[in-house]
């Protein structure tokens, strides 16, 4: 039987992942943004299953919140990504040194 | 759903549709509409402030207890709007002066939705409306670190504070999630039931991420390495602008989230509280005194004086969070006061200039933008008839007062440390010898206008101003207790 321990697990996998994606990951600014989503859809899992757990609608209204606003962040994390990329022709995560101390 | 409560969220509801319209008129008008935009903008957020004054300010609870309309909601958004109003005023002129073209009508647009997120953040009273407002705040902030498009160190601050800021809402949310899980709800009043009785340890682990979720977004150790990264590169009305009104407006969201979802576990963040403040304190002190680019400078320094607006969050009582809004109006002054005298520091092209070595001999060059710099200074050290002076006595006192003599103690210590970087800069100004001709003045009213009103704020002749403050900021702690 899979219960709420399963979920949250899988879940906290997850935003450890993530986590470790935008802290580890020294190559590509698209797996920064990639990591982001993860760590938001981490949470999201958590939310519907607290939400199935607890008869409550309020953790799938939550999640439903969440996404919209991560489509929103991806947006503009890409046309963030676009400007530095025309600036600076690379988009590796070494590169972005122009300020330091 | 009524009546009452779409009257309580008045201010919010002046500022959404205010940069609708904006934005349209923006696309119609274009560049050339930028001005009258900027003038609208600013008459928006004082059209959002006079609807402060009625239920927006005193009507309690409005959509089942989601939105508080209360006193302490009220406060902070007075100051987060002045310190928009003033963000959006500073901008043309150097915009113009650094890309040689007019700024883009986007920018107040994005200010007054910026502004709205904010208003939202204070006065939220679930976790939903807390994270939306959050949101909202956040991504028009992104966008703003960004907007030089061509200059290579503001688009690399804005891809920074993007990647740290999503890293800081996902785990945030993340708490969240964890504390609407193990409670059940995610009203903050429901919380503050959950937390008062025998609590799992998912409710804790809920409160730790929270709290390092709200960390990053007040910049505070050891969530602040974003913020030096950010502060430089972003144009300088931004940095302005993220060094005031979003400070108050997270500081507030923590207030709030402490007291009155998580105040039974006062003991439980107690201890996050007091290693973020100290850890601040003395961090941003020692590293600020390496620093050659003064908006670097300023970025510690911020770092460095939220330290001291968390020693009276540890504090947790009503005079702590009283001393928390008196040190955060001080500090937005002095903060906005400082940058406005960055925007003038200009060479002989019009480029900005950010060294501190090329204030050098500014007291002869520019006598009065010396002295004015020279008591923000002052008064960001705490040195007294100053009134920053006043504040850091305000959230000792209330540490003392809550038993907290060793946070009190240490945290005096530390400001010791944080004086020697702000004599720094009036040391370089008033005895070392003018390179060059000095910065040519702007013979702009405005930013003249707004450097001299500062200034006299934090003079002595500001004292005047502490027994009102000090009502104003007794009856906003007091609506959350």
């Amino acid at each position: 039987m899979i219960g709420l321990t399963h979920y949250l697990v899988v879940a906290a996998i997850l935003f450890a992942l993530g986590v470790l994606g935008l802290i580890a990951n020294r190559k590509n600014l698209i797996v920064m943004l990639m990591s982001v989503e993860l760590i938001l859809l981490a949470v999201n899992l958590n939310f519907v299953a607290f939400s199935a757990y607890l008869h409550d609608l309020v953790g799938q209204v939550f999640a439903m919140f969440v996404l919209t606003v991560a489509a929103g962040e991806a947006a503009i994390g890409l046309a963030i990504l676009v400007i530095y990329f025309r600036g600076r022709g690379t988009i590796a995560v070494d590169d972005v040194n122009r300020m330091k101390g | 759903m009524n009546h009452a409560s779409l009257m309580m969220v008045l201010p919010e509801e002046i500022l959404t549709i205010g940069a609708i319209v904006l934005m349209l008129v923006a696309a119609w008008g274009g560049q050339g509409a930028t001005k009258m935009i900027s003038w609208v903008a600013v008459a928006v957020l004082l059209g959002a402030g006079i609807a402060l004054a009625g239920p927006a300010s005193s009507g309690g609870a409005a959509f089942d207890g989601m939105i508080r309309a209360d006193a302490f909601g009220a406060f902070a958004k007075v100051l987060i709007y002045a310190a928009t109003a003033i963000a959006i005023l500073m901008a043309p002129r150097f915009f113009r002066q650094t890309t040689g073209d007019d700024l883009r009508p986007e920018y107040p647009v994005l200010l007054l939705l910026s502004a709205c997120g904010m208003g939202m953040m204070v006065s939220a009273g679930d976790l939903l409306v807390l994270y939306v407002g959050l949101e909202l705040q956040s991504l028009a902030a992104y966008v703003l670190a960004s907007f030089m498009r061509r200059d290579a160190r503001s688009a690399e601050a804005g891809l920074k504070y993007f990647v740290l800021g999503a890293l800081a809402s996902g785990i945030l949310l993340y708490g969240i999630s964890l504390v609407y899980g193990f409670s059940g709800t995610t009203l903050f009043s429901s919380i503050a039931t959950a937390y008062a009785g025998p609590h799992s340890l998912g409710l804790t682990f809920g409160l730790v991420f929270v709290f390092a979720g709200l960390a990053f977004k007040i910049s505070a150790v050891p969530f602040h390495m974003w913020t030096p990264d950010v502060y430089e590169g972003a144009p300088t009305p931004v940095t302005a602008f993220f060094a005031s009104a979003p400070k108050v407006a997270a500081m507030g969201m923590a207030v709030r989230v402490a007291v009155e979802a998580m105040g039974p576990a006062t003991d439980q963040w107690r201890q996050i509280v007091i290693f973020a403040s100290l850890a601040s304190i003395i961090f941003g002190a020692v590293a600020a005194i390496g620093q050659s680019n003064i908006k670097r400078l300023l970025a510690y320094s911020s770092i460095n004086n939220v330290g001291f607006v968390l020693v009276g969050l540890a504090a947790g009582t009503q005079a702590g969070i009283a001393a928390v809004l008196f040190y955060l109006t001080v500090y937005v002054v002095m903060t906005l006061g400082s940058f406005l005298v960055v925007l003038q520091m200009r060479g002989e092209d019009g480029q900005p200039v950010e060294t501190i070595a090329s204030l050098s001999g500014m007291s002869r060059t520019r006598p009065g933008l010396a002295l004015a710099l020279a008591i923000f200074m002052f008064s960001l050290a705490g040195i007294p008839p100053l009134l920053g002076f006043n504040a850091k006595l305000a959230v000792f006192d209330a540490a003392v007062k809550a038993g907290l003599y060793p946070l009190a103690v240490a945290g005096f210590v530390a400001s010791v440390i944080g004086a020697y970087y702000y004599l720094r800069v009036i040391k370089v100004m008033y005895f070392d010898e003018p390179v060059g001709e000095g910065f040519p003045k702007s013979g702009d009213v405005v930013e003249g206008g707004l450097i001299a009103a500062a200034a006299v704020f934090v003079s002595p002749v500001g004292w005047v101003l502490l027994a009102p403050l000090g009502i104003a900021t007794m009856a906003a702690a007091k609506a959350l207790f």
